[in-house]
C-alpha cells in the first residue's frame, strides 16, 4: 500500500513537471506581454529595459528553471495585468471556484443517482423517456450556449435570476462565500446548472447502464427467487454494486468541473479562477496563466491519487490482487 | 425582493436621509474589461484613465466639446519658450482632507516622470516642475512645446502627504514583485471617491461631497462591473442588472437600437484604421514576387486604393458603423482639414491599368497581416479587403492572429502589408503624423511607421511641426504632410470607427470622440 502510494506520487512529480514545462513553453508563444503592457507610442529602449525587468531577456532554460523553483515554493510572480501576486489572486479566486463547482457536482450527483436509478428501472415509462432525450441536450449542447439561453430566460425574459456576477459575499476567516446572502444563493443557481448538467447527464446514464447491466446478473434473479422485496434488491443490492463505477466516474469528473469551470465563469462573469485565467490569456499576462495550468495539473493529480486509494477500500479485490481487477 | 429593487430602495433611503440630493442616482456600468490598477500613472490604458479621471484632477481638463479647460490650474501663461506657469484653484482638498498645494504638483509631475511611469507619451518634452510660490508652479519644456496642454490633460495630481505616507513615491514597478497601496487606494480631488474595489469584480465610488466643480448629473454612487462575455453584458442591459455599456458587440447595434427600453448613442470615435505597405526592403518578402518590391512604386499602392471600396467596406462589413476617410485622423484633431478629406472613388479598370504599368498585367501575390481582437471587425475588414483586391488579380493571402502576437510581430517591421488603427490622445495632428507618417528615427519619429514610408517634403513638414506654436501655421504645414503623403499614397485610409454606447432609455450621456464616459454629465432619470 505504502509502496503503491509512493510510487504514484513519484508519477504524480513527473506529470506536474511536464505540465508545468508545456504550459512554460506554451506561453513562449502565446505573445509579447511587453506590446500590451507598453504604450505603442513606448520606444525600442522602452521595450527592451521593460524585458529585462520582466526576466524575459534570459534563455528559456533559465526562465524555466527559475519558474519551477518559485512554483515549489507556491511562488508565481506578479500578474501583468493586474500588478499583484498570482499566489494571492488564487487564493481569493478559489472559494468561488470551489463552491460553483460543488453546487454542480452536489446538483450531479442528487439528480442524476435517482434519474438513472428510475430510468434503468422504469425502460419503457414514458418520464424514462423524457429524462434520456433531455439528457441528451446535456451531453451534445456546449456549455456556453446552455449557460446562454439560461440567461435569456431566467434573467432577460423572466427577470427572475441575476444575468451575471456572485451576488453579495460574506467573509468567512479567509474564504468569501456565497452561501450566506439570498442574492448569493440565487447568483449560484444558473452557472451551477450549466456547470453540472453535462455531469448530471452523464452520470444519469451511467447509472442507468450500470443497472441494465447488474439487474440481469444471477445473484439479483438469485435475490428474487429468495423472495426479497423490490426495494432491497433495488437498493440493497443492485444500487450498490453500481457505485463503485459511479464513484471513480464522480471524482474524475470532479477535476473536470473545476478545470471546465473556465467557461461558465466566463460566461456568467463568476469571479473564480477560470475567469481570471481567460483574462490572463488575453493579456498574455503568463504567471497567471503558467501558475492556473499547473494548479489544475495538480488538482488533477491529487484526486486521481485519491481516487486510486479508494479502490482499494471499495473493492476488496484489488487488496488481494491487483491483477485481477483490471476491469476498472 | 430582487436584487436591483433592494439597491434602488437602499438609494432611495440614502436620498432621502440627505435631503439636498433628492434625486441621487446609482449609476450601475459595465463593460468588458477591468480597471486595472487606480494608480493614476501606472497604466497608460483607456479605461484606466476613463476612471482615474473621476478620481484623480489634471491641471487642465476637456469639456464637452473636447476642448482645453481649467481643471486644478486656473489659468497659465508662457514666461518664456521653455516654460509655462500655472496659478492653481485655491481652497482643493484631497479625499483625505489634506489641501492641494504646489508642492503636490511638482510631486505628481515628478512620479509621473519616473522611470517606472507609464505615461511617458504624455511627458514628452516636459523636463520639469518647480514651485514658484504656494499657488503658482512652472513647468519646464525641453524645446517650445505646442502640445503642452494635451498632454497635461492626462497628467493627474497626487497628494505628496499621502504618496509619501503610503511609500508610493513613485509608480507601480513590476520589478518588485509586490503590489504598492496606490495600486488598490486612491486619494484624488475628483468628484468621485473609491469606497471598494473588486477585481473583475465591482468597483464602487462615492460622490464627493467637497468637490470643488459643477455637478452636471445626479449621479451619487458608480458600481463598475466588468462583464467579458459580449451576450452576457448584453444580457445585464436589457435585465436592467447595469444601466450602461460602453463597449456594446457591434451585431446587436440594429437590434438594441429597436428595442424601447435602451437607448443606443454614436459618434465616431478618434480612432482611424488603414493599411500600410512595406515600402523599403529591395525584395517584399511576403509575396510572390522575387528581386523587387512592388510596393515601391506610387503606382501599385495607388492600384491598391482604387481596387478597395471603403465606402462598401462601411455598408458591407461595418453594417453603417464608420465614417469612411482619405486622411489619417479624426475630424476632431486639430489639423483637419476637410477639403482633403474626399474619399477615393473605386475603380477597378485604372487599377488594372496601373498595375500593368508598373509591370504586374497578371498581378501579385502577397500576404496582409491582420490583428483579429483589436479593432472592430478588423478580421472582416481585411477578409472583404482580399476579396476586392482579387478582382484586380492580386492574390491576398490572409494572416490574421490575436493583438498579443500581432503588434509584436509587425513592431518588429516584419510584415508586407498590414492594418493599424491609431487613435489620438493628444487630439494634436503631431501625434499621427510624427508617428505614422514621418521617416523611422529618434525620440518617437516614425515608430508606427511600420512599412518605413518615406518623403523628406514630409518630413520638413513635420519637422517644423514639432516646434511651431501658431495655429495657423501648424494648420498649414499639417494640410502639406497630408497632401504629399495623399499623392504618394503612403497610406491607405479606410474609416474612423464608429462607437456606440447602449444603456437603459433613463440614462443620458454626452458621448466623446475618446471612448471616454464622464459621469458628472450624467443623468438618471
Amino acid at each position: 500500500m505504502i509502496a503503491f502510494v509512493i510510487r504514484r506520487l513519484a508519477q504524480g512529480v513527473i506529470v506536474m513537471l511536464v505540465v508545468g514545462l508545456i504550459a512554460f513553453s506554451l506561453f513562449n508563444f502565446v505573445g509579447d506581454p511587453v506590446a500590451l503592457m507598453l504604450p505603442p507610442e513606448a520606444t525600442q529602449a522602452d521595450r527592451q529595459a521593460m524585458r529585462e525587468n520582466l526576466g524575459l531577456d534570459k534563455p528559456f532554460y533559465v526562465q524555466f528553471a527559475t519558474f519551477v523553483g518559485n512554483a515549489v515554493q507556491g511562488n508565481f510572480g506578479i500578474s501583468l495585468r493586474l500588478g499583484r501576486p498570482v499566489s494571492a489572486l488564487l487564493v481569493e479566486r478559489l472559494p468561488a471556484t470551489l463552491e460553483l463547482a460543488f453546487v454542480a457536482a452536489t446538483l450531479a450527483l442528487v439528480v442524476g443517482i435517482p434519474a438513472g436509478v428510475y430510468t434503468g428501472l422504469k425502460r419503457n415509462a414514458w418520464f424514462s423517456r423524457v429524462l434520456l432525450t433531455v439528457s441528451l441536450i446535456g451531453v451534445s449542447l456546449p456549455t456556453f450556449l446552455i449557460g446562454i439561453f439560461l440567461i435569456l430566460i431566467f434573467a432577460v425574459w423572466l427577470g427572475w435570476l441575476p444575468s451575471f456576477g456572485r451576488g453579495d459575499t460574506v467573509m468567512v476567516g479567509g474564504w468569501s462565500t456565497g452561501f450566506l446572502t439570498g442574492s448569493g444563493l440565487k447568483a449560484l443557481i444558473l452557472p451551477s446548472i450549466t456547470l453540472g448538467l453535462f455531469q448530471l447527464t452523464l452520470i444519469m446514464r451511467l447509472v442507468r447502464s450500470e443497472m441494465l447491466e447488474v439487474l440481469r446478473t444471477d445473484y439479483i434473479k438469485f435475490a428474487r427467487a429468495r423472495g426479497l422485496t423490490n426495494r432491497a434488491v433495488n437498493f440493497g443490492h443492485a444500487l450498490r454494486n453500481t457505485l463503485v463505477p459511479v464513484i471513480t466516474i464522480t471524482g474524475l469528473q470532479l477535476g473536470a468541473i473545476i478545470a471546465f469551470a473556465i467557461i461558465t465563469e466566463t460566461v456568467f462573469q463568476w469571479p473564480g479562477m477560470g475567469l481570471l485565467f481567460i483574462q490572463a490569456v488575453q493579456f498574455a499576462d503568463i504567471p497567471v496563466m503558467a501558475a492556473y495550468l499547473c494548479l489544475i495539473g495538480f488538482i488533477f493529480v491529487v484526486i486521481n491519487l485519491v481516487v486510486d486509494v479508494l479502490y482499494y477500500f471499495v473493492d476488496p479485490r484489488l487488496r488481494i490482487d491487483r491483477a485481477a481487477a483490471g476491469g476498472h | 425582493m430582487h436584487a436591483p429593487t433592494v439597491l434602488r430602495a437602499a438609494t432611495l433611503a440614502v436620498a432621502l436621509a440627505f435631503a439636498t440630493a433628492v434625486d441621487a442616482k446609482t449609476l450601475r456600468w459595465s463593460s468588458q474589461g477591468d480597471i486595472l490598477t487606480m494608480d493614476p500613472h501606472a497604466q497608460n490604458e483607456g479605461l484606466n484613465n476613463t476612471v482615474s479621471d473621476h478620481i484623480y484632477e489634471p491641471l487642465v481638463t476637456r469639456g464637452k466639446d473636447l476642448k482645453i479647460e481649467p481643471c486644478l490650474a486656473v489659468s497659465w501663461k508662457a514666461v518664456s519658450p521653455t516654460a509655462m506657469q500655472f496659478k492653481l484653484r485655491q481652497g482643493i482638498k484631497f479625499h483625505d482632507g489634506t489641501p492641494f498645494t504646489a508642492d503636490d504638483v511638482v510631486f505628481s509631475i515628478e512620479r509621473a516622470l519616473a522611470p517606472t511611469s507609464n505615461f511617458s507619451p504624455y511627458m514628452q518634452g516636459i523636463t520639469g516642475a518647480r514651485k514658484v510660490d504656494d499657488s503658482t508652479v512652472e513647468i519646464t519644456t525641453k524645446g517650445p512645446n505646442p502640445v503642452l496642454l494635451p498632454q497635461l490633460t492626462e497628467v493627474r495630481m497626487m497628494s505628496k502627504a499621502w504618496a509619501t505616507k503610503h511609500n508610493v513615491q513613485r509608480p507601480q514597478d513590476y520589478k518588485n514583485k509586490e503590489e504598492t497601496y496606490a495600486s488598490r487606494n486612491a486619494n484624488g480631488t475628483g468628484p468621485f471617491v473609491l469606497k471598494s474595489r473588486e477585481a473583475d469584480v465591482k468597483t464602487v465610488l462615492v460622490l464627493n461631497s467637497n468637490w470643488w466643480g459643477k455637478m452636471e448629473g445626479n449621479v451619487n454612487e458608480i458600481f463598475y462591473q466588468p462583464i467579458k462575455q459580449d451576450g452576457t453584458r448584453l444580457a445585464a442591459l436589457l435585465s436592467g442588472e447595469v444601466d450602461f455599456v460602453l463597449d456594446p458587440p457591434p451585431q446587436d447595434i440594429p437590434r438594441l437600437k429597436k428595442d424601447a427600453k435602451i437607448k443606443v448613442v454614436e459618434g465616431n470615435e478618434n480612432r482611424t484604421i488603414f493599411f500600410g505597405f512595406d515600402q523599403w526592403r529591395d525584395e517584399l518578402q511576403y509575396s510572390s514576387v522575387k528581386g523587387k518590391n512592388p510596393f515601391k512604386d506610387q503606382r501599385v499602392r495607388q492600384a491598391f486604393q482604387l481596387a478597395i471600396d471603403v465606402n462598401a467596406l462601411k455598408t458591407q462589413v461595418m453594417r453603417g458603423l464608420s465614417t469612411p476617410t482619405a486622411v489619417m485622423f479624426a475630424p476632431q484633431v486639430d489639423g483637419y482639414d476637410k477639403a482633403l478629406d474626399t474619399v477615393v472613388k473605386p475603380d477597378r479598370e485604372r487599377a488594372k491599368k496601373l498595375l500593368a504599368e508598373a509591370g504586374y498585367p497578371q498581378g501579385f501575390e502577397v500576404t496582409l497581416d491582420c490583428p483579429n481582437n483589436r479593432y472592430i471587425n478588423d478580421e472582416k475588414l481585411c477578409q472583404a479587403t482580399a476579396a476586392m483586391l482579387a478582382q484586380v488579380n492580386v492574390k491576398v493571402r490572409l494572416n490574421a492572429m490575436p493583438r498579443a502576437t500581432y503588434f509584436a510581430k509587425i513592431q518588429k517591421f516584419d510584415t508586407s502589408f498590414y492594418m493599424l488603427g491609431w487613435g489620438v490622445p493628444t487630439f494634436d495632428s503631431l501625434y499621427s503624423l510624427q508617428s505614422l507618417l514621418r521617416t523611422v528615427g529618434q525620440g518617437g519619429d516614425g515608430n508606427f511607421n511600420l512599412g518605413k514610408y518615406s518623403n523628406p517634403k514630409v518630413d520638413a513638414a513635420v519637422d517644423a511641426l514639432k516646434t511651431e506654436t501658431d495655429p495657423a501655421r501648424r494648420k498649414a504645414l499639417t494640410k502639406e504632410a497630408l497632401a504629399i503623403h495623399k499623392a504618394d499614397v503612403g497610406h491607405i485610409p479606410l474609416h474612423h470607427q464608429v462607437i456606440p454606447w447602449a444603456m437603459r432609455a433613463n440614462v443620458s450621456v454626452v458621448h466623446r470622440a475618446d471612448n471616454r464616459l464622464t459621469v458628472k454629465w450624467v443623468k438618471i432619470n
